[in-house]
């Protein structure tokens, strides 16, 4: 008796084991807000979004764009562009997806209100129905980047049904055609998705289950991959990839990202500007050249990090190589600051959002540029303040970061056009903001990356409108039961082909 | 006693609507527009941010703002999370017992700990025992939670890999997952507790130890046990008793930080995170409901005083 018991008590410890081993357990940095393809906004929802919602174009590890939902695209002029779809795919709910789906999906993009898809895809003008496998989008005009705004979540394409009788809520149990579908979310606890056994490229998926767990503290994040408790982390600190790679159960996985960390100087947003710092590019020039980038990466991030002087990361085929870091050079930068007539100290303020590495930097960074004659003071806010600050122009300078996007008008026009929401310094220069709108319309790759090359000699070299200082690391953990993770530098975590032994 | 209780529970709807505008206030005092947090890296649009602003009524004068939410409120409607766009009253009915379950185990651990200590400190005053006690006790006091908290993790999960390193089981789902995900989180809490109820019961124990029935209970020739068990310690826990009280609605408020670092989905995990998304309808709804927690306690403790004491009754 003792003995079956003790069977069976054995037996079904066996199949929890296998259970569990059927389930694959990502923690998340924060708690995705919702889960609408529209309507989102957050980095970490994107990973989930990886699971549920397929896209019509996706990017493979080079950053070539390659078709998902849809099987191709050809450019029909420079305004009219035309895309096949894929046959015989359906939604989570059994109804087709076809070419009615996708315009009802752009629209939806365009006119649901609280929409963050309509400025990504604003150059559309209208979108039309050839046949049931194709459709035509005509832009207002020529758009380098719109295909690959097509690559991210205003590509995605939502069952016209579900998204109907859910309106706003639709987030709340989106259908949509990926590889997963929802099964339950409790704020702040878990996600969880499960196998969506229709699903188009069922062969490459071989997780019946995931669950997404958002842990803030790092630390414990790690901890929790270390016990078991999770088999992936989305990301882990530099300074903890030594322990990951000590761990023979654990594997480690570093990449650059898409975008990259900065100090925007504001030129020209309100009375903070009205300082010389802002008006003397020299200066701003000397407080470049007493920043030594590789002795902040190292101090910082152990190394990990690639130091830069431009926003487009070297892994995109449109970064300039021959755009390179000035190397440190403080008496190049007091004669910098004597020829522009200052007395050092010269003052400045930075503000620094309020997370351990940042404030690091900030500390590093104000200790290089006290050699060179400027006495930094730091501002550390907390990140929704910081935001504010800057948007209303209460900063001389604000360490920021951005999460990048695969076409390099995304990394920017937004941040060095006059025009551009996110030019919290507003810069101003005519023929920067010339070259922009030329290098957004140009589809000419050659011909495009001579433009950047150009855009950078003057707004950044020339006019010293930012400092470009890193690109950060996007450092996957997982146990070492796990294998088929391809690292591409979006940092989303794609479920196909992934196993768990 | 009929008239005192309405006259008590028309104190509390002022009382309400009073907090209802600081709460309101307060919050606008915050810096960040939660227009621009809520608009992310689309913050650079505009039309993005004025549909935001529109959307939440935020493009109106405070006053509109504040009548449109209290006038929703007062029918048990919080409104929607603007971030997860879940109704802020099914939000706090999920994390609340999730807290009240953490606040309990915490609240049984310090118990379990600050009282035998305490007694056992004041026995044996100024001995070896009650430096070894009063030494624990400060430790647990002094020590931040969330050093404590890791430190635990490390040991207890990345080491020994005993119990899960973060995370929560509802009861109703599995008790005993449900013990070992919140064990940790509760010692924790409930270790800084267990010191002040042990310095509070050691001092209480020492005055009552001193008093005449104590002698008298001795001269009767009571055994040690009994004079200590039966005698003193009744008398001492009173003011103690007072103290745990005020201790345990403390611990509902201050599980914030336990809840960030063992990422228990409670009730400080989902402000904290609210505060930082500026996620104004949970913060409101959240700040509300505490209050009226609060106040529905506190008219439950006086009317266990009148209970008690009958002399109340009359006041």
């Amino acid at each position: 008796m003792i003995r079956r018991t003790l069977l069976a008590a054995l037996a079904s410890l066996a199949l929890a084991a296998a259970a569990e081993a059927q389930t694959l357990r990502i923690g998340l940095r924060e708690d995705p807000d919702i889960l609408d393809p529209t309507l989102a906004r957050t980095f970490v929802g994107r990973i989930v979004f990886a699971t549920l919602c397929d896209k019509l174009f996706d990017i493979n590890e080079k950053l070539e764009i390659v078709p998902q939902l849809a099987t191709g695209y050809a450019w029909e002029d420079p305004k009219t562009l035309r895309i096949t779809l894929r046959e015989n795919v359906r939604f989570h709910d059994g109804e087709p997806m076809d070419a009615e789906a996708v315009r009802y999906s752009l629209n939806r993009h365009m006119t649901l209100s609280g929409s963050f898809r309509r400025s990504e895809i604003g150059a559309m003008e209208s979108v039309e129905v050839v046949d049931p496998r194709t459709i035509r989008i005509r832009l207002k005009v020529a758009s380098s980047p719109f295909l690959s705004q097509l690559t991210d979540r205003a590509g995605m394409v939502v069952s016209p049904k579900a998204a109907e009788a859910a309106g706003r809520n639709f987030g709340n149990a989106p259908v949509c055609a990926g590889p997963y579908r929802l099964v339950e979310r409790v704020a702040q606890d878990r996600i969880v998705v499960e196998r969506f056994e229709g699903y188009w490229d069922a062969a490459r998926i071989h997780i019946p289950r995931i669950t997404f767990l958002p842990i803030p503290d790092s630390t414990v994040r790690l901890a929790n991959l270390q016990s078991g408790a999770l088999e992936m982390v989305q990301t882990i600190e530099p300074d903890d990839m030594k322990a990951v790679q000590a761990n023979r159960r654990l594997r480690a996985v570093a990449y650059d990202e898409l975008g990259y960390q900065s100090i925007v100087f504001n030129l020209g947003n309100g009375p903070r500007a009205n300082t010389p710092f802002a008006r003397d590019p020299r200066i701003r020039a000397a407080f470049e050249l007493a920043i030594d980038r590789d002795a902040v990466n190292q101090v910082v991030y152990e190394g990990a990090y690639t130091p830069t002087a431009q926003p487009i990361p070297p892994e995109n085929p449109f970064h300039i190589p021959t755009f390179r870091r000035e190397a440190r050079d403080v008496a190049r930068a007091r004669a910098l600051l004597r020829e522009a007539g200052v007395t050092a100290p010269v003052p400045v303020e930075m503000t620094v959002p309020n997370s351990p590495d940042l404030r690091q930097a900030g500390e590093v960074i104000q200790a290089m540029v006290q050699e060179a004659g400027f006495a930094l003071k730091l501002n550390t806010m907390e990140f929704a303040s910081s935001l504010q600050a800057a948007n209303r122009g209460e900063f001389e300078t604000y360490l920021v970061a951005w999460s990048g996007r695969v076409d390099p008008d995304g990394n920017t026009w937004t941040f060095i056009h006059s025009q551009g929401g996110q030019n919290d310094g507003k810069y101003a220069n005519p023929e920067v903001d010339r070259l922009l709108d030329a290098a957004r319309s140009e589809t000419d790759a050659a011909a495009r990356r001579a433009l950047y090359a150009r855009i950078f000699e003057i707004a950044l070299r020339q006019d010293r409108s930012r400092v470009y200082l890193w690109h950060r690391k996007n450092i996957v953990a997982h146990t070492a039961r796990l294998s088929g993770f391809v690292p591409v530098a979006d940092g989303l975590i794609r479920p196909q082909g992934l196993r768990l032994n | 006693m009929l008239p005192w209780l309405l006259r008590r529970l028309g104190q509390i709807v002022p009382t309400l609507l009073i907090l209802s505008v600081l709460i309101f206030g307060l919050q606008q005092l915050m810096p960040g527009d939660p227009a621009l947090i809520l608009a992310g890296e689309e913050r650079g649009d505009p039309q993005v941010l004025a549909q935001i602003r529109a959307e939440l009524f935020l493009d109106r004068p405070l006053p509109e703002q504040y009548l449109h939410w209290i006038t929703r409120a007062v029918q048990g409607d919080f409104g929607f999370s603007w971030r997860i766009r879940e109704p802020v009253a099914k939000l706090i009915l999920e994390k609340l017992p999730v807290t009240f379950q953490l606040a309990v185990m915490a609240f049984l651990i310090a118990l379990a700990i600050g009282i035998p200590a305490g007694v056992l400190s004041a026995v044996r005053r100024d001995r070896p025992t009650d430096w070894l006690v009063n030494a624990v006790a400060l430790f647990g006091i002094s020590t931040p939670n969330f050093w404590l908290g890791i430190m635990m993790i490390l040991l207890f999960s990345v080491q020994l890999g005993w119990l899960p390193p973060s995370g929560y089981v509802p009861l109703t789902e599995d008790p005993l997952q449900s013990l070992a995900t919140t064990i940790m989180p509760a010692f924790v809490l409930g270790s800084g507790i267990a010191g002040v109820l042990m310095r509070h019961t050691r001092a209480a124990m020492l005055g009552a130890l001193g008093q005449d029935y104590v002698r008298t209970a001795r001269a009767k020739g009571l055994g040690e046990r009994a004079v200590v068990g039966r005698h003193a310690l009744r008398n001492a826990l009173i003011p103690v008793v007072t103290l745990g009280t005020i201790e345990f609605g403390r611990l509902l408020a201050g599980a914030v930080l336990t809840e960030q670092i063992f990422t228990i989905p409670g009730f400080g995990k989902l402000i904290v995170d609210a505060v930082f998304n500026r996620d104004y309808p949970v913060v409101q709804g959240v700040v509300m409901a505490t209050a009226l927690i609060f106040t529905a306690l506190s008219l439950i403790a006086d009317l266990l005083y009148m209970a008690v004491n009958p002399r109340l009754r009359t006041a």
